[in-house]
């Protein structure tokens, strides 16, 4: 049983430039992943507009039977979200911290082109260690 | 100096209004006392050389020194066409860094003093060189087992490497290089000719390898120092 089913990072512009997934539940291929993105990213963009709140940044949490998906975006425009079970709490935190590893081994390497792909070493191993430190904690719960 | 006599001077001009009336021995004690609660406050250094060099702020930012670094890579790596002119490039940037700390560590930690001997200078960049660039002493320092030239620095995690990962397709390219000019600056200026060169070195049981700072001194380093013993 895992919380975590996904996890997805798209840049400004809605592309998906970071995908990997836990677990066997919502396993999906490449094509599916890229269209989930980019809905994801225009979604976003909507429900900025249509918010009665003046000022909305945009949906951070859906809730829906099978999942919930919890969405952070920084100041730059980069969405991060995770898709996870139902009622699963403290993602924020995960999100976060996904984000603080994100701004320091992918934008701190000089090899890595902005709004490509993620291909790092260092980010997959640390964020690795963070889903699974989340786990364990999870589990402790 | 210099400096010292002067202030005393100028005190000497504004106070003689209003002590003139007074013995000579009191003018002169007067004159001292106030010397020694100015020597305190005495800021004005008129010569730069009088100036005691600082200490200098022990820490920087790890986050712009590392945002700083990135870019100086990804510029090289506009001017070059292969790995290995980028490797060099990079060397060259630090070989300048390694001139001016050797010049800066020798005044300031060892009192003006600069080693001469291989052991002392390899020591001294272990630690005083590491200590002050990165916060620490580096992990080890040995020598190599198959030549009698060969020493090698070795770092589990260099700092400047904390957020890099290199491509795979650019092999065993190390931004270690950086590093590597910096003790070949400090080496060579220090009268010790070596080629030095930044090797990732994989470790059993470790996910990332540590690197390796190969130092490999020129036959004359040698010679001086048998005949030296």
């Amino acid at each position: 049983m895992a919380a975590i089913y996904s996890l997805y990072i798209i840049n400004k512009s809605g592309g998906l430039i970071f995908y990997k997934d836990y677990g066997l539940q919502g396993r999906m291929d490449t094509n599916d992943s890229l269209r989930l993105a980019s809905l994801w990213h225009s979604m976003h963009a909507i429900s900025q507009q249509l918010s009665p709140i003046p000022g909305c940044a945009g949906i951070e949490l859906l809730e829906a039977d099978t999942f919930d998906l919890h969405c952070f975006q920084s100041l730059t425009g980069t969405k991060f979200f995770v898709v996870s079970e139902p009622g699963t709490q403290n993602m924020e935190n995960l999100l976060k911290h996904i984000y603080e590893l994100y701004t320091d081994y992918v934008l701190k390497n000089p090899f890595y082109e902005m709004e490509m792909p993620i291909r790092c070493e260092l980010f997959d191993i640390n964020l690795a260690q963070a889903i699974q430190k989340d786990r364990v904690s999870y589990l402790g719960r | 100096m210099s400096s010292r006599i002067n202030d005393y001077n100028i005190f000497c001009v504004v106070g003689s209004d209003t002590v003139r009336n007074r013995s000579r021995s009191l003018y002169a004690e007067e004159g001292s006392r106030e010397k020694m609660i100015g020597a305190g406050k005495m800021k004005q250094y008129t010569n730069v050389l009088d100036k005691p060099l600082s200490k200098g702020r022990q820490e920087v930012s790890l986050s712009g020194f590392a945002y700083l670094f990135s870019e100086l890579v990804q510029y090289n790596q506009t001017q070059v066409d292969n790995i290995g002119e980028l490797e060099r490039r990079l060397e060259d940037a630090g070989y300048a860094v390694g001139v001016r700390v050797l010049e800066l560590l020798c005044h300031r930690e060892k009192g003006n003093r600069r080693e001469t001997r291989l052991l002392g200078i390899l020591s001294f960049v272990h630690s005083t060189v590491w200590k002050v660039l990165f916060g620490k002493v580096a992990d080890s320092l040995e020598k190599g087992t198959e030549h009698e030239d060969e020493y090698m620095i070795s770092e589990k995690e260099l700092l400047v490497n904390r957020f890099i990962s290199v491509p795979k397709d650019m092999g065993s390219f190390n931004c270690g290089a950086f590093v590597a000019g910096i003790v070949r600056g400090v080496l060579d200026n220090a009268g010790f000719p070596a080629v030095v060169t930044a090797h990732f070195v994989p470790v059993d049981g470790q996910q990332r390898p540590r690197t390796t700072i190969l130092i490999k001194f020129a036959e004359e380093v040698l010679r001086r120092e048998a005949r030296l013993g």
